[in-house]
């Protein structure tokens, strides 16, 4: 049993951290694609048509009780055999698809909340002053809808960023992968691996605090416009 | 379905011709939730410029008549003229077909509403609450639309909240607003539906003291559900008492209010002068 051996720390540090660029340009393409697909879903689901809406909560249920795990392994290895539409993916395209699709079921459940929060009043005001579809959507529901979901957005990004190195089981070489690879070599696992614990803490945790004060803003946004304006008023009187 | 159509298109144009001063025109509407009949047969015209006040009982209908002209509810048969032109329905190859949301969207411009709990914009100050539909819905240019929407909420008593966020006004402020963020865009028919019940007590006055300044100035017909009968007494130039979905009475108010004859309205009446 060997014990922590700051050397071999200091020797796989810039090894391991040498992923970090595939990790994080990974996890935003994965968000991203979850913020796509997720809107996809969201737009469906507002249709009139009851079958593709009964269709759609088909889909959500599947791609939500499969783990994340099996759909990447399913995508990798055996979409390429099925026939006719199979197609072999590089192992990051397959991780975006796998992960970007798995979470955007969650990201749009979050659309949908954000939507449902507003006020059956303010659709009905907007019917009123005779709003265009478009400039209901810009002008009244979405600068209402979205602000509340931003925090529950953040957060998917951080659950987004620790998901990733399940794509290492795919191959993509992202610093749990490359911690992997050197303690294979080295025989040595100890040291690589807090080094990704650590790398993972270090960036999630200021993440998180941010996503909490953002939240804390959200929250008292209207009270803050008004904290404002009655600084100015009195500002004004003052003068 | 075509059958019935071209004939409710017949009796549709026909009474339009009848009644060509009508800015309004119910024929025969009728409307069911599920199972139940809340309008059992409304026939109803409103002129320019008339002032009407809808009385009833709870859940008589009176919200669900306006409701239909606003579109926020569809009639389940019958019409609804506004300004010469079918609401719900429009011609296609010489056939009533249900409207489209362009129809829809070019017939209501002519009506204007104002809710119960006010529904302004929170994520807009007052003045940009009024400005919003004249640029965004009319294509007004910006200094004009803000110059009215001044104007307008200056008349309402408002002049000096222009920056203010709804949820730093009263009740009867925020009401005084969604009024004239309603009129700014000019329309022929102004809806309110109880537009003071919401209200503490004490506001109710600042509120109606401004519908009676609008109703005094005249062209824009009204048609108000109230529960105010001294209100409705003195602005209305008719009273319609519904109930159980039917104008079960109607005329002029001192004759609705004061001397009814239907016994279900002295009943109605008794109870609020108790
Ligand atoms: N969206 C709806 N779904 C089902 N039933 C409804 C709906 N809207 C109204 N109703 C029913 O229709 C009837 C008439 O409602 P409406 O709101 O028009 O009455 P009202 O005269 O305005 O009553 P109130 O004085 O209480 O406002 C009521 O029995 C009500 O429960
Ligand atoms: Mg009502």
């Amino acid at each position: 049993m060997s014990n922590w051996q700051w050397d071999t720390f200091f020797e796989a540090f810039p090894l391991v951290v040498e992923g970090l660029g595939i990790t994080i340009s990974l996890t935003f393409a994965c968000y991203l694609c979850a913020l796509i697909v997720g809107f996809i879903w969201t737009f469906i689901g507002r249709m009139k048509m009851k079958p593709l809406r009964w269709v759609l909560s088909w889909v959500m249920e599947f791609i939500r009780s499969t783990p994340p795990l099996v759909q990447l392994f399913f995508l990798y290895f055996a979409w390429p055999m099925v026939p006719y539409v199979g197609v072999t993916l590089d192992p990051f395209t397959c991780a975006v698809l796998g992960l970007g699709v798995h979470y955007s079921t969650y990201i749009g459940e979050v659309y949908r909340s954000g939507i449902d929060n507003v006020e059956k009043g303010q659709w009905e005001a907007s019917k009123a002053l005779n709003f265009s579809t478009p400039k209901k959507w810009t002008k009244i529901i979405l600068p209402q809808a979205i602000p509340p979901t931003i925090p529950m957005l953040g957060n998917y990004l951080i659950i987004m960023f620790k998901e990733v190195p399940l794509a290492s089981t795919i191959g993509v070489v992202g610093i749990l992968q490359l911690a992997n690879n050197y303690g294979a070599q080295n025989f040595r696992y100890l040291e690589p691996l807090t080094i990704v614990a650590i790398l993972f803490l270090v960036l999630s945790y200021p993440s998180a605090l941010l996503i909490k004060k953002l939240e804390n803003k959200m929250n008292r946004r209207f009270d803050k416009k008004e904290a404002l304006h009655s600084m100015k008023e009195s500002k004004g009187a003052v003068s | 379905m075509s059958e019935t159509s071209v004939v409710t298109n017949e009796s549709a144009t026909e009474s339009t011709t009848n009644n060509e001063d009508a800015i309004v025109s119910y024929k025969n509407i009728t409307k069911s939730f599920g199972d139940v009949e809340v309008l059992k047969g409304i026939d109803l015209d409103i002129k320019p410029a008339e002032k009407v006040a809808l009385i009833g009982p709870s859940g008589s209908g009176k919200t669900t008549i306006i409701r239909m002209l606003m579109t926020l509810e569809q009639p389940t048969s019958g019409e609804i003229i506004v300004d010469g032109k079918n609401l719900w329905h429009m011609e296609k190859n010489g056939e009533l077909v249900p409207a489209t949301e362009k129809h829809l969207r070019e017939v209501r411009g002519d009506i204007g509403m104002v809710f119960q709990h006010f529904n302004l914009f929170p994520h807009m100050t007052i003045l940009e609450n009024c400005m919003t539909a004249p640029i965004h819905v009319q294509k007004e240019d910006k200094a004009s639309a803000k110059k009215r929407s001044i104007e307008m909420l200056e008349k309402v008593g408002l002049g000096d909240k222009l920056d203010n966020y709804p949820s730093q006004l009263s009740g009867g402020q925020k009401q005084r607003v969604a009024m004239a963020r309603a009129l700014v865009m000019r329309p022929k028919v102004m809806l309110f539906d109880e537009v003071t019940s919401a209200l503490d007590p004490e506001l109710v006055g600042e509120v109606l003291e401004v519908i009676r300044d609008i109703a005094k100035e005249g062209e824009m017909a009204m048609v108000l559900v109230t529960h105010e009968m001294e209100f409705a007494l003195d602005i209305a130039d008719r009273v319609i008492f519904l109930d159980n979905g039917v104008i079960a009475e109607q005329g002029p108010p001192s004759k609705v209010l004061e001397n009814p004859d239907n016994e279900r309205l002295q009943q109605f009446l008794h109870r609020f002068r108790g």
